[in-house]
């Protein structure tokens, strides 16, 4: 079980928290001009990568902060977390 | 058949305390300290059950959780009683109540025991392969498999005992309180950090404890007498914890360990009463130190599972510990040299060795060279090929090994004996460590896999990372410990060892015999029964990764998940294959490391506490009133409140009928309610509901409706101005708390620059909802300063009162498609407006009505419950609500789903009404719906989502989807149920009053 470091709230049981699935898929601004496969490209297509990957995190039985976290999905190495709207400390 | 078998007073029993127990229904006596295992042996007694699948005959074989044969039921028939339970871990008490298992009728002859002689019969994978044809007959077999299959028998009435569960923080915890783990858990706790060291047995020191030989040194005294000061020191560290008796696991991910710590099952039943049990310790390390040990390998030859046949390292635990002899005439089997310390122990105490049998051929060792001076025979060289006696080992078969190991030689050559001691040498107790999720390595030399990444902060020490002897653990531990603990020195730097080991190990996986594998049972899985052959015929049948072949042969399956055997099955399945053990991987080890009582895992989340209840202000009223309840996720809710003899469905007809022809009072406080305030909180509600929002007057209701993304229904609800940026939300019950979690997403995620913020007040008001021709009169008795009057009090529209001095709002929303008003009031005042409303209702036959009324009236009306009419696949056009859909608005949550090429096809699943062609006929929720019955295969249409008896239309309604309803209005459909069908038309889903008279009379 994860021990995860809430950028707003410190270190806490990962019970503590729901994952929220890949980050940085930003919403259309214009939705309505998309085709059907752009549209679904947004809605549906996921990488779900084994190593780095950038995942939405929020602290629900918390402070109820979203934010985002860099996870190496092959071992579980939480890589750094950091809040919504910044870009990410690792590449 | 009892004699003694004690051989001398040791330390860890007391033989000034005797205590009596029953076996298989005969009293015998132990002393406190002893083991079930122990105790049964003093007695001389070694069968204690049958195995699983062949019924044969077994023994107590280890001195420790990795026992597979001695497992046994406690207590059985009373509500303590525990499956399953190793002899060799279960300390005797006064009164203990032990039976044997997977015998009927007892353990001396069990019918079962055929199987033994039928075992040609039964292959691996007998199961799959007997019980596959013909497909009809599987009910009958199961029948039987269920019956045959599982060891104990679980408890029929509930567990008496508490247990709980607790969490405990440390800088370092140290697992096993063998010489390592003592080393680890000193070092660390004088260093500073706070330490917890955890020991599954009862007692400190492991193995070491009774190593009084003369053969292991440790600054010139024996072993065990330097470890006792060792451990009488470490009582002493404050800062570090000590925990017997208690056994780790599991071992997740980030330094999370769960641990039982078992407080009473040594204590007899009367000094339970009222005590925790077991507690679950969730441990959160900064540290972790695994030293966890090593578990001695079994030999694999002919007939190695008869009773009397043990490792050799519980020979000597039993007579150096508990003062056991195993037997009066042993014999060792061995290819290396831990059976000489054995040896040495046993001729120390007068048991008598009969022989050694060692793989290898002439070694030079100091422990071999002692052994002989005892004039004991070794035969060098030498393997076991069989083994006879059937309840109890009597002779043993050993020919020469030749010079490859292959095969065997010579004649064969009869020896006499009681016990058997076996070793093939030690296996890395790795369990924990790749449960962590470390990866292992292959170490050829002694063929074993030892601990090689490490995953998260920690380390193995000592024999759980392959330093098996007491130079390697004294030389190497204090080594790891400096560079893992970063400190500069330990007490450990100038030590002098002195071991007599000889490390040399023979090691042949499958012993030859001079029969063919086929004609052999070599046990390689003793609780199962899987053998060699097992193993082989399936490689043969081109089973190849070790987890098929696992669960093809059941090997390391069983309660012990193969501690014992699972090397040998890699072994064979290696030198069977041709492959590499390093390459061949290990199958996985889950936890727990030893079987949990469920107990432990659910603590004190039992009975009412197994989950959160939520009533509503008002709940007391409702228990006066005999209200039954339903479960609406955690809430309680008034379900109906049967009158007299009342039947759920008589009580359900009386209250629709009162509520449309008078009054009715609804308990709606489970509404999620939340508060939306901000300076765009109208474009905030653009965005998430379907409709427009922005033009809705201060003081007006709309019904809103949420999709997710992709375009489906979500929830529903009305939401009401209360100012220019004030609204509140109601979504659903169940869906409260997950329509708040994804507002929240959006405003945090996608539109940070909105000015709106959100807050759940579902707990602070309650709702009170009255409604039918007469709710008019009844609230305004009620609150005597309001303006009711349609016009300047509309449907669909709020206004704030008060209560006497508690302020309200009332709002007139409709649910039941009846004249409606809902008072909003502070949680704490709800029970006494709703008496109130009562007391103001009396004169118009005011009724209490329960969520079974509310969905038939809003049924009526065709108003849909979302999570009920539709599932995850429903748009708001399939729903006909096409209405509810702005199509001026630029975007909203899902608007561009809804016009995807699958969502806008003609023949989705669509909402319709259903009317049975027998106006008393009522459908079954759920029922498949049909067109055509003679077409193969029958094509599902659709099926009934909500069903009721109107006894305002005086006849059966019913909501369904059926593919392309919405253009099947007045086509005649089937249901087709088990004995009947049943005819319908398809109608529009509003039954009752669509012109909305009702609602705004």
């Amino acid at each position: 079980m994860f021990l995860i470091n809430c950028p707003f709230c410190g270190e806490r049981e990962q019970s503590e928290f729901k994952a929220g699935g890949e980050a940085h898929i930003v919403r259309p601004k214009q939705p309505t001009e998309l085709s059907d496969d752009q549209w679904a490209e947004y809605l549906f297509m996921r990488k779900n990568i084994k190593g780095i990957q950038f995942e939405r995190w929020n602290h629900i039985h918390g402070c109820r902060k979203w934010f985002n976290m860099v996870r190496d999905t092959s071992n579980d190495e939480i890589k750094a977390v950091y809040k919504m709207g910044e870009k990410p400390p690792v590449k | 058949m009892t004699k003694n078998l004690r051989v001398k007073s040791s330390k860890l029993v007391d033989e000034t305390y005797r205590i009596s127990f029953k076996f298989n229904g005969t009293t015998y006596y132990g002393f406190k300290g002893d083991t079930l295992a122990s105790a049964l042996l003093a007695n001389n007694i070694h069968l204690v059950g049958r195995s699983f699948k062949y019924h044969r005959p077994r023994g107590i074989m280890t001195a420790g959780s990795e026992e597979p044969n001695a497992i046994v039921q406690l207590h059985n028939g009373t509500s303590r009683t525990e499956p399953n339970v190793r002899a060799t871990e279960i300390e005797i008490y006064e009164g203990l109540v032990a039976t044997s298992q997977n015998c009927w009728p007892s353990v001396k002859f069990d019918i079962g025991g055929i199987n033994n002689f039928l075992s040609p019969l039964l292959p691996a994978g007998f199961y799959y392969k007997t019980f596959m044809w013909p497909a009809s007959f599987w009910e009958k077999y199961e029948y039987f498999i269920r019956k045959s299959a599982g060891l104990g028998k679980s408890p029929d009435v509930p567990d008496p005992d508490i247990y709980e569960h607790k969490y405990i923080h440390c800088d370092v915890l140290v697992i096993g309180a063998g010489i390592s783990g003592i080393i680890a858990a000193k070092t660390a706790a004088k260093n500073g950090f706070k330490t917890l060291l955890v020991e599954e047995k009862s007692y400190l020191g492991g193995s070491t404890i009774y190593q009084y030989s003369e053969f292991f040194k440790i600054n010139n005294q024996n072993s065990a007498s330097w470890l006792e000061k060792e451990i009488n020191e470490i009582k002493k560290i404050e800062n570090l914890e000590i925990k017997t008796r208690t056994s780790v696991a599991a071992f997740h991910g980030y330094n999370f360990l769960l641990a039982r710590e078992n407080l009473t099952d040594h204590l007899p039943l009367e000094q339970r009463e009222n005590k925790t049990r077991q507690r679950l310790l969730k441990i959160r390390a900064k540290k972790v130190i695994t030293a966890t040990g090593s578990i001695e390998r079994p030999l694999i030859f002919d007939n190695n599972d008869r009773p009397g046949i043990l490792l050799s390292s519980a020979i000597k635990k039993y007579a150096d510990l508990f003062g056991v002899a195993c037997g009066e005439k042993n014999i060792l089997f061995t290819n290396n040299d831990s059976v000489y310390e054995t040896a040495i122990s046993l001729i120390q105490k007068g048991i008598k060795v009969q022989a050694i049998i060692d793989n290898r051929e002439e070694i030079d060792s100091k422990l071999i060279k002692e052994t002989e001076k005892n004039n004991i025979k070794i035969y060098k060289g030498y393997t076991i090929v069989d083994t006879f006696g059937y309840k109890r080992i009597n002779s043993v078969s050993i020919m020469k090994l030749s010079k490859d190991g292959q095969k065997v030689i010579g004649s064969k050559e009869n020896i006499s004996c009681d016990s058997l001691g076996i070793s093939g040498g030690w296996t890395p107790a790795v369990h924990l460590f790749t449960q962590s999720g470390g990866k292992l390595k292959f170490r050829d030399d002694d063929q074993v896999f030892i601990p090689n990444t490490y995953p998260s902060n920690q380390i193995s020490i000592g024999s759980c990372n392959g330093d098996f002897t007491l130079d390697e653990i004294l030389i190497n531990t204090p080594k790891l410990l400096k560079e893992f603990l970063n400190i500069k020195k330990t007490e450990y730097e100038n030590i002098e060892i002195y071991s007599a080991f000889n490390k040399s190990k023979r090691n042949i996986w499958l012993l030859p015999s001079n029969k063919i594998v086929g004609k052999t049972k070599s046990f390689v899985d003793f609780q199962n029964d899987a053998t060699a052959k097992d193993i082989k015929l399936a490689l043969r049948e081109g089973f190849r990764s070790i987890e098929h072949v696992k669960r093809y042969t059941t090997t390391g399956m069983g309660t012990d998940q193969g501690k014992l055997g699972n090397m040998h099955a890699l072994g064979i399945i290696s030198e069977t294959a041709s492959s590499k053990m390093g390459e061949l991987g290990t199958t996985t080890f889950r936890p727990p490391y030893t079987p949990l009582t469920f107990g432990t895992i659910v603590g004190r989340n039992v009975g009412k506490y197994f989950d959160i209840i939520r009533k509503t202000p008002i709940h007391e009223w409702h228990v006066e009133n005999k209200a039954e309840f339903e479960n609406v996720g955690q809430w309680k809710r008034a379900w109906y409140y049967p009158q007299n003899d009342e039947n759920m469905h008589e009580a359900v007809q009386r209250e629709s009928k009162a509520a449309r022809d008078s009054a009715g009072i609804l308990d709606a406080s489970t509404l999620g309610k939340i508060d939306i305030q901000g300076t765009d909180a109208s474009e905030f509600l653009n965005r998430v509901y379907t409709n427009a929002w922005s033009k809705l007057e201060i003081g007006k209701c709309r019904y809103g409706l949420m999709l997710n993304e992709d375009g489906m229904v979500y929830d529903d609800g009305v939401t009401t101005r209360l100012d220019e940026n004030h609204y509140i939300m109601t979504t659903t019950t169940g869906g409260a708390a997950t329509v708040l979690g994804k507002l929240e997403d959006y405003l945090q995620t996608e539109w940070p620059e909105l000015d709106v913020y959100l807050t759940s007040v579902t707990d602070h008001y309650a709702t009170i909802s009255v409604c039918g021709p007469n709710s008019k009169k009844i609230i305004q008795k009620v609150i005597p300063e309001i303006d009711l009057s349609d016009k300047d009090f509309p449907h669909m529209s709020f206004k704030n009162s008060k209560i006497g001095k508690v302020k309200c709002r009332v709002m007139r929303i409709s649910f039941t498609g009846e004249q409606s008003y809902e008072i909003n009031i502070q949680a704490n005042y709800a029970k006494s407006v709703w008496e109130n409303c009562m007391e103001a209702g009396k004169e118009f036959n005011i009724t209490p009505y329960g969520t079974e009324t509310m969905h038939l009236l809003r049924a009526e009306k065709g108003f849909i419950i979302a999570g009920q009419d539709t599932d995850a696949t429903m748009t708001p056009i399939d729903l006909q609500m096409d209405w509810i859909v702005s199509k001026k608005k630029f975007d909203f949550i899902g608007k561009r789903s809804l016009y995807r090429s699958d969502t806008i096809r003609e023949d989705r699943k669509q909402l319709v009404g259903l009317i049975t062609d027998n106006p008393e006929e009522i459908l079954e929720e759920g029922a498949q719906i049909v067109a055509d019955m003679n077409k193969t295969p029958i094509e599902m249409l659709g099926h009934v989502t909500s069903s009721y008896f109107s006894p305002n239309l005086k006849k059966s309604i019913a909501l369904g989807v059926v593919k392309g309803g919405k253009n099947m209005m007045g086509q005649k459909l089937i249901i087709p149920m088990e004995k009947k069908q049943i005819n319908v038309t398809v109608t529009d889903p509003v039954f009752l009053d669509k012109e909305n008279k009702r609602l705004n009379a």
